[in-house]
């Protein structure tokens, strides 16, 4: 394959893709890790939310 | 910060029927239970996306007879755009279900948008700046389609900032929803800039009368590709909307936990 004169620019547009777009899923997949892990911690120690006490709504 | 923690109530109350159907249908409970069987689904088909648009781009694709192989940034460059402007229609929408219903679910869908179209805006503007140095000379002229593209990204940056800044949630998501409602007066500015100015920025060459400009050897990759950005896009943030409710209640059991401890 060849990119031509202009490769450079062309594979630093798609590495910068890559960072962007790996950065936000990392960053999406972390927090969903740390926040599932804060609630499972708080609900070992007994805290739970009114809610989860009540029978789930029925479906529609 | 108050105890009060609209995203957590499975009903939010209100005396019309009308506003109780539009409330059940989002409510954050339901939404969990129907995005955690469909996001391992999504991103699968996002993945797939991406493997044949990407391979349909760089390898199938030909390349321009003006432009050479920098047209592939082409393919990365549209799809950014769109998405970018996209994101900023959907808070639009999520904005209004914040002042009108005051619907905890649209503060949420409206918060995690923010931080997504803010990165698609960028890699627009980074790869548009790629793409016009061999092409234009340059990596940045002030017109009007790059410049009002600039104050999306900016707008963006706005909205995150009063998140962060406004410590009561509830006014700030009507501070952030009233921002993101003036700003989408700058959603046409950016499409029909290069009809109305005289800009560097090629005119439109897909969405137009007429048709598209693009040969279909180009412009079914980009297809592809759009679509899987799309699709990344859908995926991300019904993610993030899902952490954003799970962050709430752990904000609320943390609260909890204050109170009990204060007793």
């Amino acid at each position: 394959m060849d990119l031509g004169p202009h490769a450079a620019f062309i594979v630093t547009a798609y590495a910068a893709a890559l960072v962007v777009l790996g950065g936000l899923i990392a960053w999406v997949a972390f927090d969903y890790r740390a926040q599932t892990h804060k609630l499972a911690e708080l609900e070992a120690l007994g805290i739970k939310r009114r809610s989860s006490d009540r029978p789930a709504p029925a479906s529609p | 910060m108050t105890m009060k923690d609209t995203a957590l109530r499975p009903e939010a109350p209100g005396p019309k029927k009308r506003s109780m159907a539009i409330t059940n249908l989002a409510n954050p409970s339901r939404f969990l239970a129907l995005v955690n069987p469909i996001l391992p689904w999504l991103a699968a088909a996002t993945a797939l996306t991406f493997a044949l648009g990407i391979n349909q781009a760089i390898f199938v694709a030909p390349d321009d007879y003006q432009q050479g192989a920098t047209v592939k940034i082409m393919f990365l460059h549209v799809p950014s755009a769109w998405l970018g402007m996209f994101c900023w229609g959907l808070m639009s929408i999520a904005a209004l279900g914040t002042l009108i219903w005051r619907h905890p679910l649209a503060d949420v869908a409206g918060k995690t948008a923010a931080p997504i179209g803010t990165a698609f805006t960028f890699l627009c503007l980074v790869t548009g700046s790629l793409w016009g140095r061999p092409m234009w000379g340059t990596y940045w002229v002030w017109d009007a389609r790059l410049t009002s593209v600039l104050i999306l990204f900016l707008l963006y940056l706005g909205v995150i900032a009063l998140w962060r800044t406004v410590e009561d949630p509830s006014r700030a998501a009507r501070a952030a929803a009233i921002l993101t409602l003036v700003g989408a007066i700058n959603i046409p500015i950016i499409k029909f800039s290069v009809d109305w100015w005289n800009t560097l920025h090629q005119p439109a060459s897909v969405f137009r009368l007429g048709g598209p400009s693009i040969h279909p050897a180009i412009l079914v990759p980009l297809a592809v590709v759009a679509l899987a950005f799309t699709l990344l896009f859908l995926t991300l943030h019904l993610a993030a909307m899902r952490n954003e409710i799970l962050r709430r209640r752990v904000r609320t059991l943390q609260l909890m936990q204050a109170q009990k401890a204060g007793e």
